[in-house]
């Protein structure tokens, strides 16, 4: 609501403040403007195909990248065997940035979904499976401790220890990686696609359509604070004995 | 009949900044069903001593036994408790204190039977459903003890479990741990740096000297049991007190008067 109102207030305050460019309706559209074309957007443009589009390459490309990355994070984080082989090429790696491997990825995989999810794949299961062993190698050893001196066995402490104890963190992270996926599908998009909120932008620009493209923004905004609902929610919901769960 | 000796443990740590010899070759011996306190200024070695015996860490050098036979490693012949929070917090209270007996697979029927009684002694009836989350310090060191107990240790193993509690509370705890022990009659090895603590708890109390270190002196708190609160003002209890400061401050000074520390 503040965020709105700040939105609201920026448009109408800051040309008359002189903020350069601004005050032109055609670099930054009034809110009704954006309103009207983002409701256009959607009843006659087929943007919801995009919106759906695009949210199921985050969701495919997100769910390979947490499959993969989540067991081989918790491992990296637990056994020094699993962390000596994969850290350094998981490290080394995630220091690439994503959206160089795009013209690589194009020739791999073509223009298509393949490619997309690729994109997403690789700039978010890097750092994910490195903050994800994390969670794991930091879990506190006093907890581990006493596993031992209850009869536990290392893999009991595997089990019954390390994996529960790390699930919050996991989806802590979880929460963090779904944002870069939008960043990493976006820019996927902007650079070769027919379909997605990436491409809406991208041909909007095209005809200079910037209430088109705030829209689009907007959207993405909006589908990720939906994301953040659902991943704070999911966080209550399995995880009612944390502390920060309070109810 | 269980004991559990220490002979001759030393331990050096070997830190960035050069060895640290934590334990300089201390023996001991706890007899059965017996309860002894080990004091010392903060650093000089009663947790990694207390480790040692739980097979947390291995000694540099030296031995431990439980009944006469060498441990390699932790076990449920020794339960731990630790002055920090060490319940499990995903688990209710009664998982949590089912938790060892659980990994032994033992039936549902006979894990319920051991976490009841046990919660019934600790007060705890009404928070079995509870997450850790939901207890007060006091309470949660009380969940911590029934877990350790519900193994059926030969040894109780504790580390400043009453550290973090306020006075009241604690004092609260100490009574509550002489009763448990009354009742259990296990050997315990409690690590304290409270003197008065270590008098009202403990059959003997050891003393440690710091950097590096080793035991001081062995007293026989000979107070007899029940002990009441009104211990705290006997003269007795002065003289004891005295006598371990005596001990521990003599060394702090050693830096200052080297002939202090003779013996
Ligand atoms: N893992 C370790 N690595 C290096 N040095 C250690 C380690 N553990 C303990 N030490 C050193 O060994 C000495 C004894 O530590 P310890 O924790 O056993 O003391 P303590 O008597 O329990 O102290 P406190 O009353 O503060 O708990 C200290 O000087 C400490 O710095
Ligand atoms: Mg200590």
């Amino acid at each position: 609501m503040i965020g709105i109102w700040a939105l609201v207030a920026y448009t109408r305050v800051a040309p008359a403040l002189g903020v350069p460019n601004l005050h032109n309706p055609f670099f930054l559209p009034s809110p009704d403007t954006v309103a009207k074309s983002l409701y256009n957007m959607f009843a006659h443009e087929g943007f919801a195909h995009d919106v759906w589009a695009s949210t199921r390459r985050i969701g495919l490309g997100f769910l390979i990248s947490a499959a993969i990355g989540i067991p081989l994070g918790i491992a990296i984080g637990s056994f020094r065997i699993v962390q000596a082989f994969f850290e350094p090429i998981i490290a080394a790696v995630r220091y690439m940035p994503a959206s160089a491997f795009i013209p690589l990825l194009i020739i791999w995989f073509g223009i298509y979904e393949k490619e997309k999810i690729a994109v997403i794949f690789i700039g978010v299961f890097f750092p994910l499976t490195l903050l994800i062993a994390d969670v794991s190698a930091g879990i506190p050893k006093e907890l581990v401790n006493i596993a031992y001196t209850l009869g536990a066995s290392r893999w009991q402490v595997f089990w019954r220890v390390l994996l529960p104890a790390s699930w919050p963190g996991v989806l802590d992270n979880m929460r963090i990686g779904i944002g870069w996926a939008w960043t990493y599908l976006i820019v996927a998009e902007l650079v070769a696609a027919s379909s997605g909120i990436g491409h809406v932008i991208l041909s909007a620009s095209r005809f200079l359509q910037t209430d088109k493209i705030i829209a689009a923004i907007i959207t993405i905004g909006i589908l990720g604070l939906l994301t953040d609902a659902l991943f704070r929610w999911l966080y209550w919901f399995l995880f009612p004995y944390s502390e920060r769960v309070s109810r | 009949m269980s004991s559990i000796s220490v002979s001759d443990v030393s331990m050096v740590f070997k830190t960035r900044r050069g060895r640290v010899q934590a334990i300089d070759r201390v023996s001991l011996e706890i007899p059965d069903a017996h309860f002894a306190c080990i004091v010392g200024a903060s650093g000089c070695g009663k947790s990694t001593l207390l480790n040692i015996m739980g097979g947390l860490v291995r000694p540099t050098s030296g031995t431990v036994q439980v009944d006469g036979r060498q441990i390699h490693g932790p076990g449920t012949d020794r339960g731990m408790v630790f002055q920090s929070y060490t319940l499990f917090p995903w688990l209710r209270v009664r998982e949590n204190v089912e938790f060892g007996p659980r990994l032994k697979s033992m039936a549902k029927e006979e894990r319920r039977r051991i976490s009841d009684r046990l919660l019934q002694e600790m007060g705890l009836a009404d928070f079995a459903r509870a997450y850790p989350k939901e207890l007060s310090g006091g309470m949660k060191q009380r969940v911590a003890i029934a877990r350790a107990l519900a193994n059926d240790p030969k040894v109780l193993l504790m580390d400043e479990p009453f550290g973090a509690l306020d006075a009241l509370t604690r004092a609260a705890a100490q009574r509550f741990l002489t009763g448990i022990w009354e009742q259990h009659r296990r050997t315990i090895a409690f690590v304290t740096h409270d003197i008065d603590e270590a008098i009202f708890l403990g059959d003997t109390v050891y003393t440690m000297t710091p950097r590096p270190g080793r035991l001081r002196e062995v007293i026989p708190v000979d107070i007899p049991r029940p002990r009441t609160l009104d211990e705290f003002g006997t003269p007795r209890f002065g003289e004891l007190k005295r006598h371990i400061l005596e001990l521990i401050i003599e060394h702090e000074n050693r830096g200052v008067s080297q002939t202090a520390a003779a013996p």
